[in-house]
């Protein structure tokens, strides 16, 4: 299982043209395993969020290919990648983006009623194990614009793992917390790696965060300059 | 995706708008509702107008136009037969209004199944009289039962049963304004002096007001024998006969038809009467069009809000994108909120339309020209409903399209990078 590859990047350039040519990304190629925990750290400004956006399918104006699950998703259709991202790919923002029209259940459930794989009572059911296994399934019936920042943080981590996704990306999903709640973050993480053999991909600044990886992809100008791992 | 949750979404965010969704709402309600009113309204109008000229209106009158022969005598002289004559200022000779074989042709037309009902006329010319002055009349003699059957003759006469025309002996319904002028009141005896200047003293049992003032001015009613009796002539005598059809639209073919069957002229309805449709397509084209710009209005209320909805739920959108929602679905959501204030506002609009139509309904109308009515009228007709409540969805669909596809090109990234 550890030996499968979950994505893989080959030689990933992008740049942007508004206002001179710039080149944000320069033949950026590399491997996530099944169940491997990695992140990207690096300068403000050197590409991370840009390359995050890439390799999550939501931007496809790049060179290159990006394999997600053996299968290439450059040059897929709109809607095909609307898929490849509800099946196989979770997202953690550094804001949580939940839908304050939602209770916590509903948003955790939303990206569920996209794939339609588990009946409304299942959605439900898996939706209320997460937030349980998060420690937050008191709030299940709350508004999702009454809880805290950690608890709303918590909540998206949830409703990223919702559709069993291959890979969960996050950028910054510690960003705007405090210590105790990015510990709990982080040990969520290390328990989603254990206990479900996904992968996880964060992007962060911060140091002690990402040395506590199984591996770190150092970035700088747009170029891949080191990756180092430590196996625990 | 499953269509609850399209629709679970597009609520979710219609509810966290509520109040500009009541008012775009309200919108489509009241222009729905005017609509309704304002066609119900329009097409009462024309129906009651459309009634005091169908009812009175024979399909088709046979009768003798007052004419220059077709064939003059050189037309018969052989000498001439190869010539085109041409000859001016021809004069009809002695005009017989007179309508031949009147009783054969009134058999045929009642053998007609294609005929409703036949009623003979004749008309006199006669003066009234008040003291020394004469005023100017026409006595209509009518056959009184198949007048009140064909032309609801019944409810033009007030103060006196039509019936007695037949009943009493040297009868006369009096046009209001013949009444009025002459000073007569009911059982009253007037006088009238015929062309020939024989006069006759004639009892009054009833007054008769068309809606016309002017016909009413001179127009009178009597029985066909009373009438005759004026003449001077035989029973015989007729010189109008009207037919009423099953089918109105038939009259201008049948009309011809007649004319060749029982040599005499025949007039028909729609070629003696083409302002007639004129007036009424006018009225009911203007109210479609007041209420189709009414409706127009109401769209853009909507493709306000959805405007404004769509940039405060950016957020929104990025994160469904982001999660794995195609720009179909989020159309789709987008063009769902838009309907259900459309579909929303429709059908409640239909059922204020409705209390519209009801109140007007109940508004007095007292007018000299329709004695039976009191409130104005109404049509209720279905039609108007489902028209307005299609083209508001219709309006709405095409106003919320246009928000919608802009939501769905939202690029999510540039969104998410903006937090
Ligand atoms: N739409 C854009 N047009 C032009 N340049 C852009 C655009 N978006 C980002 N950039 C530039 O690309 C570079 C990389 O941006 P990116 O957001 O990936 O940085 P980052 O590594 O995530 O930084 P941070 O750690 O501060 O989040 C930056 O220099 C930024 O100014
Ligand atoms: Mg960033």
């Amino acid at each position: 299982m550890k030996n499968e590859i979950a994505l893989e990047a080959k030689s990933i350039f992008k740049s942007f043209y508004d206002p001179v040519k710039y080149d944000v990304l320069k033949d950026i190629s590399f491997t996530i395993n099944r169940g491997e925990f990695v992140s990207i750290t690096g300068k403000s400004g050197c590409g991370k969020s840009t390359l995050l956006y890439v390799l999550s399918t939501l931007d496809t104006d790049y060179s290159g290919e990006l394999l997600i699950d053996n299968q290439s998703v450059t040059n897929k259709l709109e809607n095909e990648l609307a898929s490849v991202r509800n099946e196989k790919i979770g997202f953690v923002f550094q804001f949580h983006y939940l839908l304050n029209e939602f209770s916590v259940l509903r948003n955790v459930m939303l990206p569920g009623f996209k794939s339609n794989r588990f009946s409304e009572e299942e959605l439900e059911h898996n939706a209320f194990e997460l937030l349980k296994k998060l420690g937050i399934e008191k709030l299940a019936k709350k508004m999702a614009h009454k809880i805290s920042g950690g608890e709303k943080q918590r909540v998206a981590i949830a409703r990223a793992m919702i559709n069993n996704p291959l890979i969960l990306m996050c950028d910054e999903p510690t960003g705007n917390l405090d210590n105790k709640n990015t510990e709990i973050v982080f040990e969520i993480f290390k328990d989603l790696i254990n206990s479900f053999d996904k992968s996880i991909l964060v992007v962060t600044h911060d140091q002690k965060f990402a040395d506590q990886t199984q591996r770190t992809i150092i970035m700088e100008d747009g170029r891949i300059i080191a990756s180092s791992g430590i196996i625990y | 995706m499953k269509n609850k949750h399209i629709f679970e979404i597009a609520w979710a965010l219609l509810m966290s708008r509520s109040k500009q969704t009541l008012v775009a709402a309200i919108g489509v309600t009241f222009s729905v509702a005017f609509f309704i009113s304002l066609l119900g309204f329009m097409e009462g109008i024309n129906k009651l107008l459309d009634g005091f000229f169908l009812n009175r209106t024979p399909h088709i009158r046979l009768f003798n136009d007052v004419k220059p022969s077709a064939n003059q005598p050189i037309d018969m002289d052989s000498t001439y037969s190869g010539y085109h004559n041409f000859l001016s200022s021809i004069k009809p000779a002695q005009a017989r209004k007179e309508i031949y074989n009147v009783e054969s042709i009134i058999k045929k037309l009642n053998s007609d199944n294609r005929v409703y009902g036949v009623a003979s006329k004749v008309t006199a010319q006669a003066f009234y009289n008040l003291g020394n002055i004469e005023l100017n009349g026409i006595i209509n003699g009518i056959d009184v039962i198949q007048e009140a059957k064909l032309f609801n003759f019944s409810d033009y006469v007030f103060e006196g049963n039509f019936v007695d025309l037949n009943n009493k002996q040297n009868s006369i319904i009096l046009g209001q304004g013949v009444a009025d002028k002459i000073l007569a009141k009911k059982n009253d005896l007037i006088q009238i002096t015929t062309i020939n200047g024989e006069q006759f003293s004639l009892k009054v049992i009833g007054f008769f007001q068309s809606g016309n003032a002017e016909i009413d001015k001179v127009q009178s009613y009597v029985s066909l024998g009373t009438c005759q009796k004026l003449l001077g002539k035989p029973s015989s005598y007729i010189n109008d006969i009207q037919i009423k059809l099953n089918d109105m639209s038939l009259a201008p073919a049948i009309a011809k038809e007649y004319e060749q069957l029982f040599k005499i002229d025949a007039e028909d309805m729609q070629t003696t009467n083409a302002q007639f449709e004129t007036g009424s397509s006018a009225r009911t084209i203007i109210s479609y069009a007041v209420g189709i710009v009414l409706l127009i209005v109401a769209g853009f209320g909507i493709y306000n809000i959805l405007n404004m909805m769509i940039y405060e739920k950016m957020d929104t959108i990025a994160i469904l994108k982001a999660t794995g929602f195609s720009n179909a679905d989020v159309k789709k959501i987008f063009v769902t909120i838009s309907l259900s204030i459309g579909l929303g506002g429709a059908l409640a609009g239909a059922l204020v339309g409705l209390f519209f139509s009801g109140i007007i309904d109940l508004i007095p109308f007292n007018s000299r020209a329709a004695p039976r009515i009191d409130t104005y009228p109404v049509d209720y007709g279905i039609q108007y409903y489902s028209i307005a409540v299609s083209f508001a969805v219709i309006t709405t669909y095409f106003a919320g399209w246009f928000p919608a596809r802009k939501a769905s090109s939202v690029d999510p990234v540039e969104i998410i990078r903006g937090k």
